[in-house]
């Protein structure tokens, strides 16, 4: 007969959570708290003219702007941070966070704003009134609202006049078991800046960092928890 | 009198029945794909409930791969045009857009989501 070591069992039930992590769900099952999506971004590797993440995901999304920046739907933007003491710049983007205790879904009026039990924050356009209220709290400036009638959209984002949008974390493409279009168009077309994984699981790369190496929230002050990590600012 | 008040209502309801007779059940584009997902009695009356219970359990719980789908309506109910490309299924004369001017509803599903499969300009 043989016996399964001690070492073999525990090495199996890790290749399982390494595995399950990076794989879809099976049809009918619903979304795990025990899973917390997040990306970690190195501003290091973010370069000042490089706007790949913001193409992805506008491709990714079906965004089609007006040519007007101010309401243009926009789910990723581009920072400047400049320290006033040596006046060094470093450039980030910045997306829904993600929080674990969001302002958006403690405003919202009519439970439209709903945080996922895997973490991810989103806008149920079902009964999104259009009030605004979580453009107003959201400290990170990540929300859009939809101005004008749509046409067009992606069958995995509907998106129409009168409601607020945001970034999902490309929630469609996680359930099928991949990856946000701005970590994918970092990787190809940036310099690879962005990592996408459960922080959750202390076998994903993402944890492994987060653990071993310094990293920050942005505006950490407020204690929203955001799941997206910054390095190097 | 009374005769003459008779024979106006006879007419009459012979007018109102012959309008309800007039309206024949619109002739609908034939589905891409094999059977629907439930009897076609059974989706005429439940499909938006349908929807609305899997719109919930979609977006709020994350379940998918499930039998009612408001993407895979798209999909097989969806024809091409004689360019073919996709016809949006709000177009006239198309599956959603058929039945549902027929009934006098106005479906407001298509505000937000695709009204093709492909990813449209």
């Amino acid at each position: 007969m043989t016996e399964v070591s001690r070492r073999h069992l525990l090495l199996a039930s890790g290749a399982v959570l390494i595995t399950r992590a990076a794989q879809a769900r099976a049809p009918g099952e619903a979304a795990s708290p025990s899973q917390r999506w997040g990306l970690l971004i190195d501003t290091a590797k973010c370069d000042s003219g490089c706007t790949a993440c913001i193409d992805g995901c506008k491709a990714e999304m079906g965004l089609t702007g007006h040519d007007r920046p101010l309401t243009d739907a926009q789910y990723i933007r581009k920072l400047t941070v400049k320290d006033p003491m040596d006046g060094n710049t470093h450039f980030l983007p910045v997306m829904c966070q993600h929080c674990a205790k969001p302002a958006c879904v403690d405003v919202c009026p009519t439970g439209a704003s709903m945080k996922r039990a895997d973490g991810i924050v989103l806008v149920d356009r079902h009964i999104c009134i259009g009030c605004r209220y979580c453009m107003m709290a959201c400290p990170y400036k990540a929300r859009s609202f939809t101005h004008e009638e749509q046409s067009g959209q992606k069958p995995h984002l509907p998106r129409g006049k009168g409601t607020v949008e945001g970034c999902t974390l490309c929630v469609h493409r996680i359930d099928a078991g991949g990856q946000p279009a701005c970590v994918e168009a970092c990787a190809t077309k940036g310099k690879g800046a962005m990592l996408f994984g459960d922080l959750k699981d202390p076998g994903s790369t993402i944890a492994r960092r987060v653990a071993a190496e310094a990293t920050t929230r942005i505006r950490a002050d407020l204690g929203l928890g955001p799941a997206v990590r910054y390095q190097g600012i | 009198m009374t005769l003459l008040a008779r024979l106006l209502l006879g007419l009459m309801l012979t007018v109102t029945a012959a309008a309800a007779f007039a309206a024949d059940f619109p002739a609908l584009p034939k589905a891409r794909g094999g059977d629907c997902v439930a009897a076609a009695p059974v989706m005429r009356r439940d499909h938006a409930d349908m929807l609305k219970h899997q719109r919930d359990d979609t977006l709020r719980r994350g379940i998918r791969g499930v039998k009612a789908s408001l993407k895979d309506c798209v999909a097989c109910h969806s024809t091409d045009g004689a360019d073919a490309k996709p016809v949006p299924i709000t177009a006239p004369g198309q599956f959603c857009q058929t039945c549902h001017a027929y009934v006098a509803a106005k479906p407001d599903c298509f505000e937000c989501h695709a009204t093709t499969t492909g990813a449209a300009p």
